[in-house]
């Protein structure tokens, strides 16, 4: 692959309720943010990625309305609607396939619609969608099959909890850092069992940007580059009942392409820190064992044995996690933006001391039907 | 006269409401069909792997093979995952708490994914659930003509 690196990236703070922005306000912000960061002017960007959902903005042809916001009133703008990692690797292929620079633009407002309504709407309109199926409780299957199969425990999940929100702390950019205990969590509302309302992530707005650029015009950048060294995603069936939900498959391919192309065999021996998308508690150990980091049913081992906190060998999610920011589709951008800073050196007191390798992962569709993973490093 | 930077933010209320007909296709008018008329759960089987699928399908999705083979399931199955749904949705089919289940019924290599109304507290996994269709009068070739499964 043809070297090819993030040389910007820039996010909204994370909050419930952003009033006094509107989407197109958040968009461009992070977009003067991002130019901002890589020391590059508009003229240098020559194509951008929007990264929207017309059923979060409540309009049509969403990507449309944040083409001015993002820069691109005389440029080749597309869109992926999907998690903000799909739209970045769209844009990284973009980048390979001829454009100098893309920059990937994602936003969301969880607070101006309704999640559940929207959620629902991403299952089938005839088997599913009319019993009333959304997210939290397609998760919560997920996560009663996954602790069915392996003999996980509700209380290992709640430690994720805790972990993350902890972590949050050291993010300016959080939404919820929380000081928390393991009962804290456990005696938190039932919201689906086993998921309990600290089990799950906070709806926030927000907003995020990375440039992706050619070798020649990392150059240009003022920052300091980080390499895509491998990128892939995957997708696996689409109705839930046809899922081995206990099992990351599709993680479990895409995390091998990536790592078949980053030239890595052992990841847990490679890979210095980890941002992914733990939209639930449970969802970290299990997107940890589709990585390849532990094997099936071990995951909650990891943090049981300190290897996924800050001070561990594999710190996982050290900015908090979407556990403590949840911007739909900007969620995935922002574990690339964290993995990018913390390549960088610039991850303030979330930095793990010279981190090389992170991996960064997102997921699109119920309970991780597609995951994309990304593997950066420090290192052309 | 030009309102001041600190004018208090405004909002604007709206909803989409969108109307839909889908067409259900072949396999699921069948399906639904039988749900309607006969009170039976139907799928198809792939003849390459042999996988049988419900709600049934155009195509296996894994040997990439139009399904033409038909089956007649059991209306009992096996749960193998669930949750027990503690808040209100304005979409749920009844009042909380209730489960989601995935169960897989006699004769299917799928889960299938209903409700659980009644004593969503003694559900586990592993248990036996039978389906239980609105009467006859009542049942329109809808998802929610199995109004519910009933731990046996």
């Amino acid at each position: 692959m043809d070297h090819i690196a993030i040389v910007g990236v820039a996010q909204t703070g994370y909050e419930a309720k952003i009033r006094n922005k509107t989407n197109y306000d958040l968009v461009y912000e992070v977009t003067k943010g991002v130019l901002d960061d890589a020391g590059l002017s508009l003229a240098d960007i020559d194509n951008i990625v929007t990264v929207s959902n017309d059923f979060m903005d409540g309009r049509t042809i969403s990507s449309m309305a944040v083409g001015e916001a993002a820069g691109g009133h005389d440029k080749n703008i597309s869109t992926v609607e999907g998690d903000g990692t799909f739209g970045a690797f769209y844009g990284a292929m973009r980048v390979l396939g001829g454009f100098n620079t893309t920059l990937v633009v994602a936003h969301s407002k969880g607070s101006e619609g309704s999640l559940k309504h929207i959620t629902n709407a991403m299952f089938d309109p005839v088997y599913h969608r009319l019993i009333g199926i959304e997210a939290i409780s397609a998760s919560a299957i997920q996560a009663n099959s996954y602790m069915d199969r392996f003999g996980l425990s509700e209380e290992s999940f709640a430690m994720v909890s805790v972990k993350n929100h902890q972590n949050g702390f050291n993010n300016p950019y959080a939404h919820m850092p929380l000081n928390l205990t393991v009962e804290d969590v456990m005696k938190s509302a039932r919201i689906a069992d086993p998921l309990k309302l600290l089990d799950c992530s906070p709806v926030s707005d927000g907003a995020a940007a990375i440039i992706i650029a050619n070798e020649e015009y990392s150059r240009r950048a003022k920052t300091r580059p980080v390499w895509i060294k491998g990128i892939a995603h995957c997708v696996e069936e689409y109705f839930l009942g046809d899922r081995d939900l206990a099992v990351a498959k599709s993680l479990r391919q895409a995390s091998r392409k990536a790592y078949e192309m980053a030239g890595i065999s052992r990841p847990v021996d490679s890979i210095d820190v980890v941002e992914l998308y733990d939209a639930f508690s449970y969802m970290e150990p299990l997107w940890l064992e589709g990585l390849g980091f532990c094997e099936e049913g071990r995951g909650p081992g990891m943090l049981k044995d300190g290897i996924t906190l800050m001070s561990g060998k594999l710190p996982v999610n050290p900015s908090g996690g979407v556990l403590s920011s949840h911007a739909l589709l900007v969620a995935g951008l922002a574990r690339i933006i964290e993995a990018t800073l913390q390549l960088r050196g610039e991850a303030g007191s979330r930095q793990i001391p010279e981190a090389k390798t992170a991996l960064a992962h997102g997921i699109n569709g119920p309970c991780g039907q597609s995951h994309c993973v990304w593997v950066l490093s420090s290192e052309q | 006269m030009i309102k001041p930077e600190k004018t208090p933010i405004l909002s604007q209320k709206g909803q989409i409401a969108m109307p839909y007909t889908w067409w259900v296709g072949n396999a699921g008018s069948r399906f639904l069909a039988a749900l309607r008329d006969d009170a039976r759960i139907i799928g198809n089987s792939c003849e390459e792997c042999g996988k049988v699928f419900v709600p049934p399908r155009k195509n296996c999705g894994y040997c990439y093979r139009e399904l033409t083979k038909w089956v007649e399931l059991g209306n009992e199955g096996t749960v193998i995952a669930h949750t027990v749904v503690h808040f209100s949705f304005s979409l749920h089919p009844c009042r909380t708490p209730f489960a989601y289940a995935l169960i897989k019924l006699d004769g299917a290599d799928v889960g299938f994914m209903h409700v659980v109304r009644d004593h969503p507290e003694r559900l586990s996994n592993n248990v036996r659930v039978k389906a239980i269709f609105r009467d006859r009068a009542l049942r329109i070739g809808h998802i929610l003509d199995i109004e519910t499964f009933e731990i046996i």
